[in-house]
């Protein structure tokens, strides 16, 4: 098959599966497999970036799509003034110490000399701004987590519409990925992984803990939408219409009496689905975008010179290519790209809540995505995305069919039945592992490698 | 007037024994233990094993469930856990996982000659297959499986003792995790220095293709290291959820003090991990530990802090780690002891 019929056949297959669950289960359920789906491939797509064009290996998805997430919660909240009139003012001092520390420490790194002193006198600098710091955010901190606890406490936002915070989100994660790119990148791969790894913890943590910023635990919902909300559809008079309209056959056979009933009913179905389709639109949108700009940098000579730093470093390199600043470079474009998403899934989730951030779920299962898809093929990474995040989702009805199957000669009384029955769902985090396995060893490119023009096999 | 301070000196000597030192020794033992796993790995397969903390959980699962049969059969070791005597079982069990996948799938790539980060992905596959099994099988809850007597030292007792204000508590299982550790420890140093085995394992993990052409198997070699991982992963495990509990989830967060423990010692070198392991758990409790009772004693009545005099909030406890591990990234990349770099 050539690459162009097997990437249209293997998306064909997954519109088919899509359909399958639409007529099975129902449309609700496949727009809301479907919306995730987008959200999940331009994760994917950024990790592609990282990974399939430069070979970094970056296991901090999470902290990144989390930032993204703290994006829509500053951009979309109306911004709560009496905690900003409590707290704001220490706040901002404090903000000022802390850049102060930091360009006192950058200073002094680089105007002393090496050695003891240098050490000495920066550890001095960076422990007195940290006291000199609390001491002013203290007292500020507290004074915003006061203002009325239980609805507010913290600072609010900005008040924009949410879809900003889909820009904001990208943003955010691409200065966190500068900073950790200064420190790690230009070491080895594990490390870099490690520190990943690292960061998007602490990221998780201060979301869960600064109650001033994010509400913590306590989360924030209500955020605002970029689409319509059900009731208001449901009240206004074309969408009824519209609805009974379309229904015309199935309404007519009904009884009359019956009718309104009928048609209310729908009307509510109808508009979930009409609300999701908007949201399945929009993301839709930013995918095809993302994805053009992708194919477009791959394709050029930019694309080639990543291509040839992840082939071979060395020779790159002797060739004038400075391999820190490209893979600095394009570390925070990917992780820009996953912030986005990031921001776009709580939009989705209509709230944030910090402490559903789980790496398995939000950095690992990406990468199976990618790895899956095909590293290296922008539209393998989507495909990877679409494919990987169906099954993690329709794993959970199929693996409990088949043990329902498997145990029904237990009894339903039965120690290993219920307890199997109970357990099923994990098994979705063994089936991904396992196919994560079987692509890497069996088909390692993916199920739509990575395409090389004019380049001979390797021997 | 000093004995009224050399008293107030001691209890707050207690109080840190009691917060810091003790709960951070036995803590460190742990992070020594899995960061020695990891640098086994490390040294010898030349990867960072992503799913050492899923062993960890595996293993420390298997002990678990045979506690459970021993206690229902009535089996106890007297005032000691029930757990030590199912250790040996989840050891084989956790070594036999590792081997298992270690033929099924480490081997190919180590026969192909694989670019160290296939291997790291692959160790990622490893870990959600672990994941899945462990929360299949014991579920995502927590357990509780510590039995026997509870402390070596209560609180009350000593202040008994003593006739100090503040108590010291030990528990059996940070006294139980501090002996375990320095044992195993011994153990697997002599092991390593002065068995034809050991030697082989340094050798290989030096220059492997000096020990090639020396005539040691690379089969055996890679067999005893994921034994030794198995052993390694099950202890630490179960010493970590004896002294708090047992959570698959918690196991995975682990992965990321005991990389640090790992790369601060130096990756691959034992010594460094041990080290490691402590410099991580010391700092972590230090750093989140609130002083202000600790002040109350040291200072003079009328300049006690009102605050709690905590640098960071317990849940910053990685931070810790991951700071202290981008400092050593950056002044001394091959971490204390000189670790490997690949």
């Amino acid at each position: 098959m050539s690459v162009r019929n097997r990437t249209l056949f293997s998306f064909a297959l997954m519109v088919g599966l899509l359909l399958a669950v639409a007529f099975l289960q129902s449309w609700s359920v496949t727009l809301a497999i479907l919306n995730l789906c987008l959200i999940s491939a331009i994760m994917a797509l950024g990790v592609n970036i990282q990974w399939g064009y430069a070979g970094l290996f970056n296991v901090g998805i999470m902290g990144f799509a989390a930032l993204g997430g703290v994006a829509a919660v500053l951009v979309s909240k109306a911004p709560v003034v009496e905690a900003w009139s409590a707290g704001g003012g220490g706040l901002f001092v404090s903000l000022i110490c802390i850049v102060f520390t930091v360009a006192l420490s950058v200073f002094a790194y680089r105007r002393l000399p090496q050695g003891r002193n240098r050490v000495l006198c920066l550890s001095l600098i960076i422990v007195v701004g940290y006291f000199v710091t609390r001491y002013f955010a203290d007292p500020a901190i507290a004074a915003i987590e006061a203002v009325d606890a239980a609805k507010t406490g913290y600072l609010g936002g900005m008040g924009l519409p949410i879809m900003f915070s889909w820009i904001a989100g990208g943003l955010f994660a691409a200065g966190a990925a500068w900073i950790v790119g200064k420190v790690a990148l230009g070491l080895r791969s594990d490390y870099l992984a490690i520190a990943t790894l690292g960061i998007s913890e602490i990221i998780i943590a201060i979301l869960k803990n600064e109650d001033w910023l994010t509400r913590g635990v306590k989360n924030v919902s209500g955020l605002s939408r970029p689409v319509p909300y059900e009731v208001e559809l449901q009240k206004n008079s074309w969408f009824p219409e519209l609805v009974e309209k379309l229904n015309a056959d199935t309404l007519s056979s009904v009884a009359l009496a019956d009718r309104s009933g009928a048609l209310q009913k729908l009307v509510i179905e109808y508009s979930s689905v009409f609300v999701k389709l908007c949201y399945a639109g929009l993301f839709a949108l930013v995918l095809i975008v993302l994805l053009v700009l992708s194919a477009k940098a791959l394709n050029s000579p930019w694309g080639r010179m990543m291509r040839a730093i992840r082939d071979n470093e060395v020779s790159a390199s002797a060739m004038g290519k400075d391999i820190t600043a490209r893979h600095l470079q394009v570390f925070v474009l990917g992780s820009a790209v996953v912030g986005i998403a990031g921001a776009m899934l709580t939009t989705l989730d209509g709230q944030f809540t910090p402490g559903t951030y789980n790496p398995l779920r939000f950095t690992f299962l990406i990468w199976v995505m990618v790895i899956v898809g095909g590293s290296g093929n922008n539209l393998g990474a989507v495909l990877g995305g679409f494919v990987i995040w169906f099954f993690w989702i329709e794993a959970e009805p199929m693996g409990l069919w088949l043990v329902d199957a498997l145990t029904s000669g237990f009894g339903d009384s039965s120690f290993i039945r219920i307890h199997m029955m109970e357990n099923a769902q994990h098994m979705r985090l063994f089936l991904m592992g396992l196919v994560l396995l079987l692509v890497m060893r069996f088909s390692p490119g993916g199920i739509l490698p990575e395409v090389v023009h004019r380049r001979k096999k390797e021997e | 007037m000093t004995e009224w301070f050399s008293n107030d000196l001691i209890n707050a000597l207690v109080l840190i024994s009691n917060f810091v030192l003790v709960p951070a020794l036995s803590y460190g033992s742990q992070l020594a233990l899995g960061a020695l796993g990891i640098t086994l790995v490390y040294g010898v397969l030349r990867f960072s094993n992503f799913a050492h903390g899923d062993t960890m959980a595996f293993g420390t699962m298997a002990v678990i469930l045979v506690t459970w049969w021993f206690q229902s059969m009535g089996i106890s070791f007297g005032p000691l856990p029930t757990a030590l005597l199912a250790l040996p079982f989840g050891i084989l069990a956790a070594g036999i996982l590792c081997i298992i996948f270690d033929r099924s799938v480490y081997k190919y790539y180590r026969q192909r000659k694989s670019a160290p980060v296939v291997y790291v992905i692959a160790s990622v596959g490893v870990m959600f297959m672990i994941n899945g099994i462990v929360r299949f099988i014991i579920g995502p809850n927590d357990q509780r499986f510590a039995d026997g007597e509870r402390f070596i030292i209560k609180a009350r007792e000593f202040k008994q003792m003593t006739g100090l204000s503040e108590g010291l508590t030990i528990k059996v299982s940070q006294g139980l995790t501090i002996f375990i550790a320095v044992a195993l420890v011994i153990a697997l140093f002599w092991f390593l220095q002065r068995t034809r085995m050991g030697k082989a394992m340094r050798a290989f993990s030096d220059n492997e293709d000096l020990a090639l052409l020396s005539g040691i198997n690379p089969d055996r070699v890679v067999l005893v290291t994921w034994v030794l991982v198995g052993l390694l992963a099950t202890i630490a495990g179960t010493l970590y959820g004896l002294d708090k509990s047992f959570k698959p989830f918690t196991y995975l967060q682990l992965l990321l003090p005991m990389f640090a423990a790992a790369i601060v010692g130096g990756i691959g070198k034992p010594v460094g991990a041990i080290v490691g392991g402590f410099v991580i758990a010391f700092s972590e409790v230090t750093v989140t530990y609130a002083y202000k009772k600790f002040f109350k004693y040291l200072l003079p009545e009328n300049m006690e802090p009102d605050g709690l005099m905590q640098l960071l909030s317990t849940d910053y406890k990685f931070a810790v780690s991951f700071i202290i591990l981008v400092v050593v990234l950056v002044v001394r990349p091959t971490g204390i002891f000189k670790g490997k770099v690949v």
